[in-house]
């Protein structure tokens, strides 16, 4: 088993005729993903890289049954493509997509907590079950398949991690990319919870950076709930507060934003936390045993 | 983007809350002459985008119009948190009975605003929730219904001012409410809203710092930005695209993905050097943005040696190679530049740069290394 994503997925890519979208779909679709269809409005009828576009999601749910949409649409349209995803209840939406202002996202908050929907994202880089498919950007080659659950509000550094795993010879279960926004539609204790019920997943890695307090709240989650071992790593301890580092959610501001304190709150809930990416990897093989 | 106080006491008077009457001033004899025309007590407020302004000297007041030069002199020639200050705020000094915090922040945990309010005003507000959580209360706006007046009378009617003024209080929350919402801000701050001796409220300071990403759409307050708010480099980056903040160290970086970017400012700290920036350059940067980010590190005199760490996705590591052959051919490059390469096209990335006669280092932590070396070897 894996989480979120698996061989039986069917993927929807909204924004599929873009440079970024129809790459994307060429990366998927050579992973092994089963992309089932494609939306860009206007573009109805063509095929990219054989996989055919609509004009609309509603369209597309007339003619095929999707599992999962991952979203390539520009930022100044792409709420309307998680909307317009959440409204045909489809069950996994990734957007990908960086610079969704604020404000659109905290009423789509609201308006997708009543659907049956998960949102991964925004400003993420989705998700891989190693091996089997992928809904997202990741390079496919430095994965392999294994029991290391991964979770991450980054995407370069989850890469450097998850290679450093992967030469390590720990394969992972599931990765999935939360997102560096101040807002997103799945935390890390949602994620960690999945990996917690997940009979492949022995071991979890978390990677957090400055800002916010999910890592602290993850770090709860970890002490109260989870019974399988966590290593996690925290980006920008040498980050200065009151400075945006990129993610417009990577930034030190009122209580609890700072790496010491994320740091201290994981060790704290029994967490190996790594000074640097390349401990991962031993941390995690002290943890499994 | 963070606006100065003058510029948010605008937007707070287009939507109807009570400011001070003041004017800004780049010139010691503009001080002078505000003064004199307001011909009262005025308040001079250095307006720089840094923190903690008051308690380091930044808020003085004068009687006359010389001891406004005065105090406005000593005020320009001055730096917060190493930004100078290229102007004053004048006005009216207002003598409070009460102050008064009001602000809307996001609440990242429960993703919505949430409404601060204090009977405590004119002091930090984190501070004053830290050791008296009684005083700061705090409400979560659904965004379907905003701010109604019944939060506020909640507030109101914890605090000692007069029931006669809480229409008022009302007013202003709500327009401040709405300025946020209309102008999508990130936070929104009246601190200290005062009660003058006259009995009318004030916003005496004012914070707005508005979502970089909605800027697009937001023209007129993007067009608020100063020539003096950023640094060249500061500038020359954010026109292209790239994420580029100036630290106090030594080490330029240069890496793709935030996250990545900041694990590579922390490994090189853990091996004993200080990163000089934090750096950048986006998903699938092209040789041009490669070449602007380079160079943009390259002009900090600061930088000793540079680490350029790449993990490439959509970033290919020998469009990044291009881009650093070139600029490495075209200036006169004097420090050392250790470039440790990963991911997509990594072997042709590796081929340009040894064609060019430039090594690369294995993992991060021995480009960290050699790059904390080289900048320890150019002293």
């Amino acid at each position: 088993m894996s989480i979120l994503i698996d061989a039986d997925t069917r993927v929807l890519v909204q924004g599929i005729t873009g440079r970024e979208g129809s790459f994307h779909t060429r990366e998927m679709l050579a992973y092994g993903a089963d992309v089932v269809a494609g939306v860009t409005p206007g573009k109805g009828g063509q095929r990219v890289e054989g996989v055919p576009v609509f004009d609309h999601v509603e369209v597309v749910l007339e003619n095929m049954d999707v599992d999962a949409s991952v979203i390539f649409v520009p930022a100044t349209h792409a709420m309307d493509a998680i909307l317009e995803a959440a409204d045909a209840e489809i069950p996994l939406i990734t957007c990908v997509t960086e610079g969704i202002p604020l404000w659109e996202m905290l009423r789509a908050v609201c308006y997708l907590q009543d659907k049956p929907v998960r949102l991964v994202g925004p400003n993420c880089p989705g998700a891989i079950t190693p091996g089997v498919t992928k809904v997202g950007i990741m390079p496919g080659h430095i994965h392999l398949p294994g029991n290391v659950g991964v979770v991450s509000r980054s995407g370069t550094l989850t890469y450097e991690i998850v290679w450093s795993l992967t030469r390590a010879d720990l394969g992972q279960s599931t990765c999935v990319g939360i997102g560096g926004d101040p807002v997103v539609g799945t935390s890390f204790v949602d994620i960690l919870g999945l990996f917690e019920e997940d009979s492949q997943t022995e071991a979890v890695v978390l990677i957090g950076e400055i800002g916010g307090q999910a890592e602290q709240r993850a770090a709860e989650f970890v002490q109260a709930e989870m019974s399988k071992p966590v290593v996690a790593f925290i980006a920008g301890r040498t980050a200065p507060a009151g400075q945006r580092m990129g993610h417009a959610g990577a930034i030190i501001s009122g209580e609890g934003g700072r790496a010491e304190q994320k740091i201290a709150a994981l060790r704290a809930a029994g967490a190996l936390v790594a000074e640097q990416p390349a401990q991962v990897s031993e941390f995690l093989y002290e943890a499994m045993g | 983007m963070r606006l100065h106080e003058y510029q948010a006491k605008e937007l707070f008077a287009t939507h109807g809350i009570p400011v001070p009457v003041g004017e800004t001033a780049e010139r010691v004899e503009e001080v002078s002459e505000i003064a004199e025309r307001f011909d009262t007590e005025v308040a001079i407020k250095a307006q720089v985008l840094a923190g903690g302004r008051g308690k380091a000297g930044g808020i003085a007041f004068a009687a006359t119009p010389g001891e406004a030069a005065e105090k406005a002199r000593d005020i320009l020639g001055r730096e917060f948190e190493g930004l100078p200050v290229h102007r004053v705020l004048v006005e009216e000094k207002i003598d409070a009975t009460d102050e008064i915090y009001l602000g809307f922040i996001l609440d990242r945990r429960a993703r919505r605003m949430v409404f601060i309010a204090s009977s405590e005003g004119g002091v930090d507000v984190e501070e004053t929730a830290r050791e008296r959580p009684q005083a700061v209360q705090r409400m979560i706006i659904e965004p379907l219904i905003g701010l109604r007046p019944y939060h506020v009378t909640r507030f109101a009617s914890t605090t000692d001012l007069s029931p006669s003024l809480w229409g008022e209080l009302q007013e202003i929350a709500v327009s401040l409410y709405g300025l946020a919402q209309e102008t999508e801000a990130t936070l929104v701050e009246i601190n200290p809203l005062v009660v003058s001796q006259e009995g009318n409220l004030c916003a005496v300071d004012a914070k707005v710092t508005i979502d970089d990403s909605a800027l697009f759409r937001h023209g007129d307050i993007a067009a608020m930005r100063l020539v003096d708010d950023e640094s060249a480099g500061e500038r020359r980056a954010r026109e292209a695209g790239i994420s580029y903040v100036k630290l106090k160290g030594d080490i330029g970086c240069m890496v793709n993905g935030a996250g990545l970017a900041m694990a590579t400012m922390d490994v090189i700290e853990i091996h004993g050097g200080e990163p000089a920036n934090f750096l950048d350059i986006g998903g699938g940067a092209g040789t041009d943005r490669v070449m602007e980010a380079l160079e943009i590190i390259l002009e900090d005199v600061a930088v000793r040696a540079v680490l350029v760490n790449i993990f490439g996705g959509i970033t290919r590591c020998d469009v990044v190679a291009e881009g650093i052959v070139k600029v490495l051919e075209c200036l006169d490059v004097d420090v050392p530049v250790i470039i440790r390469l990963a991911g997509t096209n990594e072997e042709a990335g590796r081929r340009i740069l040894d064609e060019a006669g430039l090594e690369t280092a294995p993992s991060l932590a021995e480009g960290a290394q050699a790059a904390v070396a080289a900048a320890e070897g150019c002293e």
